[in-house]
């Protein structure tokens, strides 16, 4: 080997800054990322792009106004938002809700969590390579939104839930419209399970990519379909059933491995049982009935604080409301299930190789404007 | 022919077949091209229930790639600060260049009557091995815009083309080894001669495996879903031409649509019995120059246009595998099955084609029943969620 001269070989790992604008960030996230070739050393998720002060705006903007904003903090599930507010506003001052308003936030916000789940089907399908499924997805997403388009006029920001009740009154033909829907859907689901579920290509991207620590998701409050893949069974509208949750019967999934692919799994099996929900909840509401609490026009809560959460198609969507007797609330704190999941993305990511990053961050299915707030 | 037009025009032949070749690829492949990446748009909107283009050029947007080039060609040709400039010009021009150089080779007509001969610009006698040669040139100039752009994506890209690029064009240039077996020739006029007559001499018959295989990796040589790892939209932004713009991006993205149409060219030539109908040719249509041609040509085309749309149908379907899978599936499924499959065509050649068609397919039947009896479906052994 003498007359060899060896070159010395230097490698060194390399910074990648994925982000803000990169095509599949979900928004604005920059993750600053250390690679050794084509595996993930370190990754630190740059946060705030985004921001614009939701919490603060809730300080000065009055009961009424304020549930028109809330719907930008998380526009996937605005139905969400606005109920949580709501309902904050509503424990506190000890409002009591017409049972039929209650009956059509539910199906509202199970409506809200298909549009979501599927929206991140398609999404999801599109950070692995697969540019078909988004147009199937959003095909049935679009009905679910001419359903919220009959009801409430809008599309994407619902303005839907007030303190009280809800804003408007049930369209006439709205029951009509969303049995067809229901009774159309469950075919539309084994339609991707074929397309996808059964995908080779599909499975060997997700099956055991990813595979989460238990009890690394509960030290970081880690909720929503992630938690429930690791075989935590919480969900709150059985833990803590609010609204009517616990007048009406539905499953709660729980994943087997942990791993990208039961998350996947977990949301189309979350669909199904939405529309179980929605179907009950058709049944059981009354046909006639006020829609709204006679409430002042300026609404002034009394003194006191509330922590609410709902389980919002991402997780636990919590609401601490502080309030002083004003028509404004004193102070808001938003909690996102999606912050906790930007936070988990590390723990989750390191040790993976680059391709996996969108897998997985996909599987987590994080909104950068909830992060933000 | 060649002396038929140099009566005509009194232009010596050697020049008549430069002047030639320039014609074909500036009149027939771009144009082809425009219509192709047109067709994609249609039918990808025909697959994800969009209309595709429907604005420019009518109903139908007829004139929709036309315009992009169009929008293409008046863009800023942006060049990064720190990049490496002529690296940076060569690299689209690199990638362009081999992918015309390809239907050099590719006879895609015959000529009937007194000018009885196939219409292709060089018959090589190395054929296919020249395909081969001039195909893996895009590998150098893919390393090349990756590492000139100066961009960490880009960089990237340019690797995992680069590893792709080798992976894939081992299987790819041996799964035309069986077919060169039983021509006896690596011509790619007689491997078309020697599928003339009815369908069932073409080789897809006698080497289904090859087939299959060099469709895979077809795919793979022009870097399309789900081998797009070099320019993955969702993880590397647009991996190695992500720094480029107006016209160069405009090559590269003619070069991969130039490439599809070549290897589908080249998938129909060897396996697809070429300018051959699926039936002989009738005596009436032999007989007459431009019958025969026009004839053969629509064929050929007919062929090419299936493939094509096979590619975009996989496009639309499948997601992106990873880089280390797609290693892996190249070097320990294909290249194994490419061996064995040139190993068991020169032992059943010894008997003839028939021999081969037979024991090729009864292999593909034998390994299907194995399968189906050990593994149970799809639906069935699918992984479920728990209550």
């Amino acid at each position: 080997m003498s007359g060899l001269n060896m070159i010395e070989v230097r490698t060194e790992e390399m910074v990648l800054n994925m982000g803000p604008h990169h095509p599949s960030t979900h928004g604005v996230l920059r993750l600053v990322l250390t690679l050794d070739g084509e595996i993930i050393r370190s990754c630190s998720p740059v946060i705030g792009y985004l921001h614009r002060g939701m919490e603060k705006l809730a300080e000065n903007r009055t009961f009424v106004q304020y549930p028109g904003i809330i719907d930008r903090y998380e526009y996937l599930t605005a139905m969400f938002t606005g109920v949580l507010y709501s309902m904050s506003a509503e424990k506190i001052a000890g409002i009591e809700v017409p049972e039929k308003a209650v009956w059509m936030r539910m199906i509202m916000m199970e409506l809200n969590r298909i549009a979501s789940h599927l929206f991140w089907l398609g999404t999801y399908m599109l950070d692995l390579g697969a540019n078909g499924l988004l147009f199937y997805a959003l095909r049935e997403r679009e009905m679910i939104l001419n359903l919220f388009e009959e009801v409430c006029g809008a599309r994407l920001l619902y303005s839907y839930a007030c303190v009280g009740g809800v804003r408007f009154p049930n369209s006439p033909t709205f029951e009509k419209h969303c049995r067809e829907f229901l009774k159309l859907f469950p075919d539309r689901i084994k339609d991707y399970e074929a397309i996808v579920t059964d995908n080779p290509v599909f499975l060997e991207r997700v099956d055991g990519v990813g595979v989460f620590d238990r009890q690394a998701c509960l030290d970081y409050g880690v909720s929503g379909p992630p938690l429930r893949s690791v075989g935590v069974k919480k969900d709150l509208r059985k833990d803590n059933p609010s609204l009517f949750y616990d007048q009406v019967a539905f499953d709660v999934p729980i994943g087997t491995r942990g791993d990208t692919l039961d998350r996947y799994l977990l949301r189309i099996e979350e669909m199904r049982q939405s529309v179980r929900i929605i179907e009950q909840c058709l049944d059981r509401m009354p046909a006639e009935g006020a829609y709204k609490a006679k409430v002042p026009a300026v609404i002034k809560v009394p003194p006191g604080e509330v922590y609410f959460a709902l389980e919002s198609p991402r997780g636990e969507l919590g609401a601490y409301m502080v309030t002083n007797n004003a028509d404004k609330c004193y102070r808001l704190k938003l909690r996102c299930p999606s912050y906790n999941h930007t936070q988990f993305l590390p723990v989750a990511i390191v040790g993976q190789k680059v391709s996996d990053v969108m897998a997985i961050f996909g599987s987590l299915d994080v909104i950068l404007p909830e992060v933000d707030r | 022919m060649n002396a038929l037009l140099d009566a005509f025009f009194g232009i010596p032949p050697f020049w008549l077949g430069a002047i030639g070749s320039v014609l074909v690829i500036f009149l027939v492949v771009l144009p082809a091209v425009i219509v192709m990446v047109l067709w994609e748009r249609k039918f990808l909107g025909m697959l994800t229930q969009r209309p595709g283009p429907n604005r420019v050029g009518g109903r139908f947007g007829l004139l929709q790639t036309v315009a992009d080039a169009l929008k293409l060609l008046t863009k800023e040709d942006f060049t990064p600060k720190d990049a490496d400039h002529k690296l940076f010009f060569i690299a689209p021009v690199l990638f362009m260049a081999p992918t015309f150089l390809v239907y050099a080779v590719i006879p895609f007509g015959h000529f009937g009557g007194k000018d009885y001969a196939p219409a292709i610009i060089a018959d090589l006698r190395t054929g296919v091995f020249f395909l081969a040669a001039v195909f893996s040139i895009h590998t150098v100039a893919i390393l090349m815009a990756g590492w000139a752009s100066n961009n960490k994506y880009s960089l990237m890209g340019g690797i995992r083309g680069v590893a792709q690029a080798i992976s894939y064009e081992l299987p790819l240039v041996f799964s035309f080894l069986g077919v060169v077996l039983l021509t006896g020739s690596m011509s790619t006029v007689d491997m078309v001669r020697a599928q003339d007559g009815w369908f069932y001499n073409w080789f897809c018959f006698a080497q289904p495996v090859a087939f299959l295989i060099y469709l895979i990796c077809a795919v793979a040589e022009v870097n399309r879903v789900p081998f797009d790892i070099p320019e993955a939209e969702s993880e590397l932004v647009s991996g190695f031409n992500t720094e480029y713009s107006g016209m160069r991006f405009a090559m590269f993205f003619l070069a991969e649509y130039a490439s599809l149409l070549a290897v589908s060219a080249l998938a129909a030539t060897v396996f697809l019995g070429g300018w051959n109908a699926p039936f002989p040719t009738p005596a009436a249509i032999a007989a007459s120059t431009v019958g025969m041609f026009v004839w053969s040509v629509a064929w050929f085309t007919l062929k090419v246009a299936v493939l094509i749309t096979v590619a975009i149908w996989v496009r639309g379907t499948l997601p992106r595998l990873r880089a280390d899978q797609l290693m892996n599936f190249a070097w320990k499924a294909l290249v194994p099955l490419v061996l064995i499959n040139i190993f068991a065509t020169g032992l059943l050649g010894l008997w003839g084609r028939p021999a081969v068609a037979a024991g090729m397919w009864l292999a593909i039947a034998l390994f299907w029943a194995y399968g189906a009896a050990r593994t149970p479906r799809f639906h069935e052994r699918r992984r479920r969620v728990a209550f």
